[in-house]
């Protein structure tokens, strides 16, 4: 219970939410008639509007990105780590806006709100959406709040592709593109993953085919599952190792050496739970499964796997990216299996073929993709000194 | 400013796309940037030079030029710099093929080792030279291709590249007469400025 909090804490944080009547009309050929965007902003606006930062949330990410919501909060939010006073994104000198995505489950029209025009739960009907329906809906966010180009679009993972977005479709609308831990599109395997973590969710009994808020119930089995699967993406082999295998042997638990810590001391010789990390996967999927919307988690991963910028240009990514404008950090982490440094490198090869601007870190870390929400000092350092750059330049406009 | 940047700063062309072998700090393209504007991008290894580049705001790529150079495109740059790395990389030769296949021009300096220093060193001592220019022992040496001005020139022309200017200096980055006279001699940092034969 943070009543004190700590100076590089962006403090208390209260969303906002904008609705927009427009109609934003969807790559899937459908269209979105008035929806809601949840946000959040820390920092202060400059006068001459020139110092934001856009941020993009990943799979299951949202507006809540910095700070707590009340004294009695314990957790802050999501990138944390990053962002606030003196921090990578430092909200001394930038203001950072953070939305919760269309379709998303944490304020933002999705899935899990009330269709106005049946006066029910959209569940399955509520549009796909993609990366690019995504950017769209921030643009027009933007102009709400006055922006008409961001200093710089930063976003991990899920969020990296939409940067990416944002800087073939908006080349004049942002200055920086900051993409950590991404690709320029899915692999089969990833894609694969993402397919096991849907059919986990739709075949669970209370999926009801999406329609389980009607029915008064949701997939918990299946969200648990998805997220189970998702999260042994989400770390390294190492990771787990560290966390979970400090025992010499799976019998001993208290050694420090190699193997698998038991959640007992002894094997069970049955089908429970015998290991840490059963359990710890045990409890981070009922975690989710009790906060996220399963129709969301579907339309997310679906995001993910139909991204892919260098569609409209015959598959030549780096004609994409002769769109752009920008200048681009890209960041990779060592240990990655999801997005792995060779995937970061296939956007930097693309982005020098296009003749862009671009500075490439490949940090040499322990904990997999989970990396880019961690404070590890060579990421840090470098995004903090690059972002730095980014305010001395606008300093320098200004004068 | 460093005498050898000055001398090659008179090689770009304004505006010209530069890339820079192993950059350092990226003292080199910073100053290329501010004084010529060019659109450079440096290749590195070290972290805290990469977090220097960034600072400076000098485009800075994390990669090892001996894992090779075939993510660039044939002549995607204008000039391709690699300043005091030739002796350090694994395959020289190579190397300056590939600098020549991805920019138009080429600007290479190294220490040359047939440098009086060295060769004295070499024969009054009879073990392979330690100084302040050279500081390392042969065991742990990053310079495993140490080469002289007159092994350069025999690979420019066995490659049939065009040396368009040579230049030795000394470790103070002057020159004068006598170097331009026996530069193999008495010069201890070549600056070469090449180019394909056309």
């Amino acid at each position: 219970m943070p009543l004190q909090f700590p100076s590089d804490n962006v403090g208390i944080v209260k969303p906002q939410t904008i609705h927009f009547d427009e109609d934003l009309p969807l790559r899937s050929g459908k269209s979105l008639n008035g929806f809601d965007l949840v946000f959040e902003t820390y920092g202060e606006l400059n006068s001459d509007r020139s110092n934001a930062i856009l941020i993009c949330h990943a799979l299951s990410g949202d507006h809540h990105a910095a700070g707590y919501h009340s004294d009695a909060d314990t957790k802050t939010g999501w990138w944390d780590n990053c962002i606030g006073p003196g921090k990578a994104i430092d909200t001394d000198q930038f203001f950072v806006v953070s939305l919760n995505n269309l379709g998303g489950c944490a304020g933002s029209t999705g899935p899990a709100s009330i269709d106005p025009a049946t006066g029910k739960y959209f569940g399955p009907d509520f549009p796909v959406v993609t990366v690019r329906d995504w950017v769209n809906s921030q643009a027009m966010l933007s102009d709400r709040l006055g922006i008409t180009r961001w200093a710089a679009v930063v976003g991990g993972s899920l969020g990296g592709m939409q940067v990416m977005r944002w800087a073939i479709s908006y080349p004049d609308r942002i200055g920086h593109a900051v993409c950590i831990a991404t690709a320029p599109k899915l692999s089969a395997q990833n894609i694969a993953f993402n397919e096991v973590a849907r059919q986990s969710i739709t075949n669970d009994a209370n999926f009801y085919g999406g329609r389980y808020l009607d029915a008064g119930t949701y997939p918990k089995r299946g969200l648990m599952l998805a997220r189970m699967v998702g999260h042994i993406t989400y770390l390294s082999d190492s990771a787990m190792g560290s966390k979970f295998g400090k025992s010499t042997t799976a019998y001993d638990p208290n050694g420090d050496k190699f193997g698998r810590d038991l959640r007992s001391g002894t094997l069970s010789f049955g089908f429970d739970l015998d290991f840490q990390v059963e359990s710890y996967l045990h409890y981070q999927g009922e975690r989710f499964s009790e906060n996220f919307d399963a129709n969301t988690y579907l339309l997310m991963t679906k995001a993910l796997d139909y991204f892919d910028p260098a569609i409209d240009f015959g598959g030549d990514l780096s004609r994409a990216f002769e769109q752009a404008s920008c200048k681009f950090l890209v960041m990779s982490f060592s240990t990655d299996w999801r997005f792995p440094p060779a995937r970061s490198r296939e956007i930097v090869d693309y982005l020098l073929k296009a003749k862009k601007e671009v500075s490439y870190l490949e940090i040499e870390a322990e904990q997999g993709h989970d990396s880019f929400l961690l404070p590890i000092p060579r990421y840090i350092g470098g995004f903090k000194a690059y972002l730095t750059r980014v305010f001395e330049e606008l300093s320098k406009d200004a004068a | 400013m460093r005498p050898d940047l000055e001398i090659i700063q008179n090689w770009i062309t304004p505006k010209s796309r530069v890339l820079d072998l192993g950059c350092g700090d990226g003292s080199l393209l910073n100053y290329l940037r501010l004084k010529k504007n060019v659109n450079g991008i440096g290749l590195e290894i070290d972290a805290d030079n990469i977090e220097s580049c960034i600072e400076k705001g000098v485009n800075v790529i994390e990669q090892n030029i001996d894992e090779g150079l075939t993510n660039f495109q044939s002549n995607s740059f204008d000039t391709v710099l690699l300043t005091q790395t030739l002796q350090a990389s694994s395959k020289p030769d190579l190397l300056v093929d590939e600098m020549l296949r991805i920019g138009e021009y080429g600007v290479i300096t190294f220490p040359n080792f047939g440098n009086w220093k060295s060769r004295l060193s070499l024969a009054s001592n009879g073990r392979m030279p330690v100084s302040k220019f050279m500081p390392h022992n042969w065991y742990d040496t990053p310079n495993i291709h140490f080469c002289t001005v007159k092994d350069f020139d025999a690979l420019c022309m066995e490659k049939n590249v065009t040396v368009l200017t040579r230049t030795v200096v000394d470790s103070q980055h002057q020159g004068n007469w006598a170097m331009k006279a026996w530069p193999n001699f008495l010069g201890e940092i070549a600056i070469y400025h090449i180019t394909k034969n056309s």
